[in-house]
């Protein structure tokens, strides 16, 4: 059997197809904020984000709650705001904010499951936020259309407030001055980076999320000047290399985050090699 | 008409003070240059007045229906990312955000103005270029277009000048006092060009030791022209 037939056999269980529409709408997302985040300097905010919501599955378990779906949620979105929302006057920025929250919230988190967890199953709970506790492959219907709705609403967020993203990114100070709400912009965009990042956590792991934040966007500023055609282009290339290590991973029988983030390197080592032919060629 | 009022103003970091009870007045389509010595508080004062600092105490009344999106301003320095990607034309369009309210996209009449200033700044060749790949020079006129396009009734400019040619200079001094003679916008302008000031402006606030406001006249007069701006008070 070929890999053409292989394909079109495992394209008769809806599994396969959930993964790969999931996977790609979340590629989408992540890729569309990436572009604002690896600029803003908050390329790990993705592995921030998901220590946090470990710390609080945490304080979940120690208090012995059943869902911990809305506190997590909650505790993550109040995180991003904290981390984003500080802006360009932040006594700590970026990089180093990140990093204090994660590295806190992991060692608050571990602390806590220590003392008083009735699970012993620690490992597997870390192992659960890094690489997604329900895998791609397992996801159920109400899952997938939750994954649709979201991307719509995301897409749909990114595109109509594109140029005020664009402002607020680019120079705050100036959008402010000149009567930009840019506190409000910059909460918006928390909000929506928090609630891509704790769901597709759920669905792919924060390692995932993580590298779907940073290449597109890196690989797409290798060749491209413009802020347009930097997010036009990490959005397609994420959709494709998503699309492309899914096929691949189904073919092979490789895991599926990790195939996703080989392609994107791939790609990444691609454009950095177009972005210097092209840079040569001007000269 | 008095468009802004700063009210027993002090400025300052972290509870340390720069300055003490500042009192004066800006008036519709005053051209007002701020002078005095690095640092003496001026940049701090623009950002005070933008509502990008909080000041220590008193306060900044705005009058004359004054909005907050109807001012223009450059800063200093903007701190880019040295790997941001923006065109020139995405950074001068960015000024016009403040004519958009929630509308998600610039209209014509927006678009039109950016192309305007763009050309006004000289730089029509450079609209498709990388705006870190610009030399400072070239950045401060993409900042200055951009300043252009926020502006509606006020224009704050913090040594617009500085990095630029003496040719470009020049230029740029005919076209603010244009702006200023002849759409009628105020300007207030941070420089440390003491003859530019005493050129073009009607009114100089000099901030330091002790502080004047007043006329170009009376500040030719006074005591502060002597010792900081001693050759600019002779021509
Ligand atoms: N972010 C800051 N935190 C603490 N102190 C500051 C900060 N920015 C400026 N200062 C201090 O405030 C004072 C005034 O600074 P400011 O930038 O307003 O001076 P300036 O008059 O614009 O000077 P220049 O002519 O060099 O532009 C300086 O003594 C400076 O050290
Ligand atoms: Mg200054």
């Amino acid at each position: 059997m070929n890999g053409w037939e292989k394909l079109i056999l495992y394209f008769q269980y809806p599994f396969v197809r959930y993964a790969l529409i999931v996977g790609v709408l979340i590629a989408l997302c992540s890729s569309l904020l990436g572009v604002t985040l690896v600029l803003k300097r908050f390329s790990f905010i993705g592995d921030g984000l998901s220590h946090v919501a470990f710390g609080a599955m945490a304080i979940a378990a120690v208090f012995g709650m059943t869902n911990e779906m809305p506190l997590v949620l909650v505790v993550t979105i109040v995180s991003a705001v904290l981390l984003l929302r500080t802006g360009q006057n932040a006594k700590i920025k970026g990089d180093a904010a990140v990093a204090m929250i994660s590295v806190g919230a992991l060692a608050i988190g571990y602390l806590l499951m220590n003392l008083f967890a009735k699970s012993s199953n620690l490992s597997g709970d870390v192992c659960s936020t890094l690489f997604g506790s329900t895998s791609i492959l397992t996801l159920t219907q109400t899952e997938v259309w939750l994954c649709v709705l979201l991307s719509v609403v995301v897409t749909a967020i990114f595109v109509l407030f594109y140029h005020k993203i664009f402002a607020v990114t680019f120079d705050e100070g100036f959008a402010k001055a000149t009567g930009t709400n840019a506190g409000l912009y910059n909460l918006m965009i928390a909000v929506v980076v928090a609630v891509v990042i704790v769901l597709a956590m759920n669905l792919v792991g924060s390692l995932l999320i993580s590298a779907l934040v940073i290449f597109p966007a890196l690989s797409a500023m290798r060749v491209f000047k413009s802020f347009r055609a930097v997010t036009i282009c990490s959005a397609v290339l994420s959709v494709c290399c998503a699309f492309v290590g899914i096929l691949i991973s189904i073919v092979g029988g490789t895991p599926v985050g990790s195939t996703i983030v080989a392609v994107d390197i791939a790609a990444f080592g691609g454009f950095s090699g177009a972005g210097i032919i092209l840079g040569g060629m001007k000269k | 008409m008095v468009q802004l009022i700063c009210q027993h103003l002090s400025l300052g970091y972290d509870g340390h003070e720069i300055l003490h009870n500042l009192y004066f007045k800006i008036n519709a389509g005053d051209y007002l240059c701020i002078v005095g010595e690095n640092g003496s508080g001026k940049s701090t004062l623009m950002k005070t007045i933008l509502g990008l600092q909080a000041p220590l105490s008193g306060k900044i009344v705005t009058g004359d229906g004054l909005r907050k999106n109807e001012i223009g301003y450059l800063p200093q320095q903007t701190l880019v990312q040295r790997d941001f990607p923006a065109s020139v034309w995405e950074v001068v369009l960015s000024g016009c955000q403040n004519r958009q309210g929630l509308r998600p996209f610039y209209n014509v009449e927006e678009k039109r103005l950016a192309h305007e200033n763009i050309e006004k700044m000289g730089l029509s060749s450079l609209t498709d270029r990388c705006y870190r790949e610009l030399s400072g020079g070239q950045q401060q006129r993409v900042l200055l277009a951009r300043a252009l396009c926020a502006t509606k009734k006020m224009l704050l400019l913090d040594e617009p000048v500085s990095g630029l040619d003496p040719v470009v200079t020049e230029e740029m001094y005919c076209l603010i006092e244009s702006i200023n003679r002849e759409d009628g916008i105020t300007v207030v302008m941070i420089t440390h060009d003491i003859h530019a000031a005493l050129k073009y402006a009607n009114r100089i606030l000099h901030i330091g030791e002790s502080v004047f406001i007043g006329s170009k006249e009376a500040y030719m007069k006074s005591k502060f022209s002597d010792g900081f701006a001693g050759q600019g008070g002779v021509r």
